[in-house]
């Protein structure tokens, strides 16, 4: 078992005694990227660690880093930190735990004017289409890949997902860019573009699209989970059993922050043990 | 297979079998291959620049230590960087002062050769920004420092140039060229030519746009500087640009190649070596690759990015360009080295410039005009089948493109190519070419989910391993005009050090299991070798110390893209970590650990 686990049990062993040393939830996020989270707390994760948090007697402790390439790496698994929210559920080399929930790469669009059907429709061949670029890997964002199968290539303008990091919440531009008439649509993923729609001076227009697995590669929908060490099964099984409990309130939160969802709201989680 | 029949294994008597099979093999009725005088000057016992000279033959005239005599090297002195990463860069010798530089935070430092023990006069330490680093793509590197004019330059990983007294470690400039915020870091060494410092960009992952620079050696202002994507204007491609092949011709190519708008975030960033030829007044250099783009998001050339320019060192205007990797698929960057030589070429005097490329071929190139006369392989491959002397243009194998929704077996080689960034040598006496390079294939199988900024994606999954015969890494003796190998030293990690050849025959590369090596440069037998704290990726350095005799210098301390998995202490269970390098290296954890120590060794 590692270090920080036996602290955590001891520190728990502690409070069940009686002592009045509080117990700590350390968490890895990244201090400028809403709608997940900022270093003021203003995101949905940090809401909801705090939640799961009180849930566990703790109090939140955060090692903040950008989510960029190490961010696992020099965090999770170099135990500066013990628990990271907001990770793909079948992410490899670390053990998640069960979703709490589930988006979609949406179309972002002005109101009153179309919205691409599918990736087949052919309006995407003569707007104007913003995808968010990784570069990472030799690999892209499921949208883009789909987009270049159909040979659309000709309309479309990348997004750094790395973005500029002096600005706030660097990958956001691809939204104010539909807003401000530089894209017609823009291709990207549910929770960032729910959050930042509504908050353009004219709300924008926010669906999945569709299909949402182009071919078996390539998922556009993505169940997501918070992670712990692999070897760290104690503090999964308290995170899940505060998921569980505690999820018509996290659903709320996500609500709150206009997370598009593809799985249920509420009514799953009081059928779940 | 291209491979020559010489393939030999360190510790196997080399000297016989090559005595009876290399030596003839070197055309030997022509005069080899010379360095142009102007661009490789007579021998002055220095080593102030980490090519040695503008012709980058890393070669020296030093013959103090000799083929007899190797055997009895012995440590004079060493000196710890203090920083345990990937130890890439040049220790340079300037009069009877020592300049090293460790990788971020890239601290100078000035050692006293005249005093026993080659105490530290002084250190220079320009603070980078810590963020950097997670923004740096493959270790935290650095590939040297350069001298000139009373100064020591070089650049820092959060992207600033730096000139420092190099008597009193002061700093005279400090020009900020890029920002780390937007993925612009900065790993090569500058060239300095007459009153410029040149410097280029990293981060093509990015979407960085890529770009080289002059900078006044004196103020550190701006002069010239030219992009890799974009209008001709941008590029500095005017009246005097000539190139050699059609597909280089035509009206602002560097948007044209591309889709609307994908060349803003091009790539094509600088981040290895340049070449001077001072008759010519040309300098030459590589592009990187294409990014982030994926290959079926960019159709076209994709210029002029993944090839070699010549420009005029005084205006960046363009000379000629000639493209190693249209529309690179592997991630093939041509940032090597370009070693600049005169040759006989079927009878005609060349002016040429011999590239051995991330692509797998050495390119024998005529620097004057981009012609390619010769690039024949020197790694086994299976993703190229050649190229077409015609048109220039390599052509690629479709049955191994590394594309969506496919699983590609034994691609050869692999995305940091035959050979990466580590640069051979030339020498002047035997004529060869010593390249220190990979033997490496790769799968690329299916997807695997990932994520960047909260956003989930699918990535690959890469798988390196080691080409034919099961080793990674190969030290190869090079005939230039007949293309092909010599003689090898096959190694059990890629050789991911330099190499340095000297007039007393001997040539020097390191290990990534951290032997520093000494072998007969006329065939390949290990003379000596020494086993350093950790693993060697650093550059070779020969000179004359104040005491009138020959040393040699190399920094240890294992890293790199390669080496990751030692100084960023990846998990050798994800073998698709470092880009898929970690499946490949998964031993390295057990031959090495982390270190950053300057070796220096001499005769009793």
């Amino acid at each position: 078992m590692c270090s920080s686990s036996l602290k955590a049990a001891l520190v728990a062993a502690l409070l069940a005694s009686g002592a009045a040393e509080a117990r700590e939830l350390r968490v890895c996020a990244d201090p400028n990227n809403l709608p997940f989270s900022n270093e003021r707390g203003e995101g949905f994760e940090n809401r909801i660690v705090e939640l799961i948090a009180e849930d566990l007697g703790a109090s939140v402790t955060y090692a903040w880093r950008a989510q960029r390439r190490g961010f696992l790496r020099e965090g999770l698994k170099a135990e500066a930190c013990d628990l990271v929210p907001g990770l793909p559920s079948n992410m490899e080399g670390v053990r998640t735990t069960i979703p709490y929930y589930r988006s979609s790469y949406v179309f972002v669009t002005r109101p009153n004017e179309p919205v691409p059907q599918s990736f087949n429709d052919a309006l995407l061949r003569t707007l104007q289409v913003g995808v968010q670029l990784v570069g990472d890997d030799g690999w892209n964002t499921p949208p883009a890949h789909a987009l270049a199968r159909r040979g659309i290539v000709e309309n479309v303008h990348g997004y750094s997902l790395y973005g500029d990091y002096r600005q706030p919440n660097p990958p956001s531009l691809i939204v104010k860019a539909v807003a401000d008439g530089s894209i017609d649509v823009a291709i990207a993923w549910g929770p960032l573009a729910g959050y930042f729609a509504t908050r353009e001076p004219v709300p924008l227009k926010v669906a999945p699209v569709k299909p949402l697995f182009d071919g078996p590669q390539l998922p556009m929908v993505w169940d997501i989970s918070m992670a712990v060490r692999k070897e760290d099964d104690a503090l999964r099984y308290e995170i899940e059993g505060a998921l569980t409990r505690l999820k018509p309130r996290i659903d709320a939160i996500l609500e709150e922050y206009g997370v598009p969802r593809l799985d249920s709201p509420v009514k799953n989680a009081e059928a779940r043990p | 297979m291209h491979r020559g029949s010489a393939v030999l294994r360190h510790g196997v008597a080399p000297a016989l079998l090559c005595l009876a099979l290399c030596l003839p093999a070197l055309s030997q009725q022509q005069p080899i291959p010379t360095a142009p005088p102007s661009a490789a000057p007579g021998e002055d016992g220095q080593w102030t620049m980490p090519a040695k000279n503008y012709a980058s033959t890393r070669y020296s005239e030093l013959d103090q230590i000799n083929t007899e005599n190797a055997k009895n090297l012995q440590v004079a002195f060493t000196f710890s960087t203090g920083v345990n990463k990937g130890q890439e860069s040049a220790p340079l010798v300037v009069g009877g002062t020592m300049y090293v530089l460790s990788p971020y935070p890239n601290i100078l430092y000035a050692l006293d050769l005249t005093q026993p023990g080659a105490p530290l006069k002084w250190q220079y330490n320009p603070k980078p920004d810590s963020a950097a680093q997670g923004v740096a793509c493959c270790d935290v590197v650095n590939r040297g420092p350069t001298f000139a004019n009373g100064k020591v330059y070089f650049t820092t990983l959060d992207a600033h140039v730096v000139a420092v007294n190099a008597d009193t470690g002061e700093e005279v400039w400090k020009t900020k060229l890029g920002d780390i915020n937007r993925g612009e870091t900065m790993t090569m060494a500058p060239l300095v030519v007459k009153d410029k410092v040149i410097v280029g960009i990293s981060g093509g992952e990015y979407g960085v746009r890529g770009w080289i620079q002059a900078l006044d050696a004196d103020s550190g202002q701006s002069v010239w500087k030219a992009y890799h994507t974009g209008p001709d204007q941008d590029v500095k491609i005017g009246p005097s640009f000539k190139p050699f092949y059609d597909s280089d011709k035509g009206k602002d190519l560097g948007i044209s190649t591309w889709p609307p708008n994908a060349w803003e975030q091009g790539g094509g960033t600088v981040w290895g070596w340049i070449s001077y030829d001072p008759d010519l007044n040309l300098i030459f250099y590589g592009t990187g690759n294409p990014g982030p783009w994926n290959p079926n998001q960019r159709p076209g050339d994709n210029k002029w990015t993944a090839g070699i320019f010549a420009r005029d060192a005084d205006t960046g205007e363009a000379r000629w360009f000639y493209q190693t990797a249209p529309h690179d698929l592997h991630d093939w960057d041509n940032i090597n080295e370009m070693i600049l030589l005169d040759l006989e070429w079927d009878g005609k005097p060349r002016k040429v410039l011999v590239h051995p490329g991330r692509t797998g071929f050495v390119y024998v190139i005529d620097r004057t005009t981009g012609e390619v006369l010769s690039a024949k392989p020197f790694h086994a491959l299976t993703a190229v089948t050649g190229v077409d002397l015609k048109t220039g243009r390599i052509q690629y194998n479709s049955e191994k493109e590394p594309i969506n929704n496919r699983v590609v077996r034994d691609i050869c080689p692999t995305a940091p190519g035959s050979k990466d960034w580590n640069p051979s040598a030339f020498s002047h006496k035997t004529g060869i070419l010593y390249i220190p390079h990979m033997n490496m294939c790769m799968d690329w199988e299916s997807v695997e989910p990932n994520y960047i900024a909260g956003t989930p994606y699918v990535g690959a999954e890469v798988r390196m391993f080691p080409g034919p015969g099961g080793h990674m890494g190969e030290f190869s003796a090079w005939d230039i005009r007949a293309g092909k190998e010599l003689w090898t030293i096959n190694e059990r990690f890629p050789v991911w050090s330099g190499a340095m050849v000297t007039a007393g025959d001997v040539a020097f590369y390191g290990t990534m299991d951290g032997w520093f090596k000494a072998v007969h440069a006329r065939t390949g037998e290990v003379l000596w070798q020494f086993k350093t704290e950790s693993g060697i990726i650093g550059q070779p350095t020969t000179y004359l110390g104040p005491d009138g005799k020959q040393y040699v210098a190399i920094l240890a301390g294992v890293g790199g893209w390669a080496g990751a998995i030692v100084s960023n202490n990846l998990d050798p269970r994800d073998g698709t970590a470092a880009k898929g390098f970690v499946n490949a290296m998964r031993d390295l954890k057990n031959a090495t650990t982390k270190g950053g120590t300057l070796y220096v060794f001499k005769l009793p």
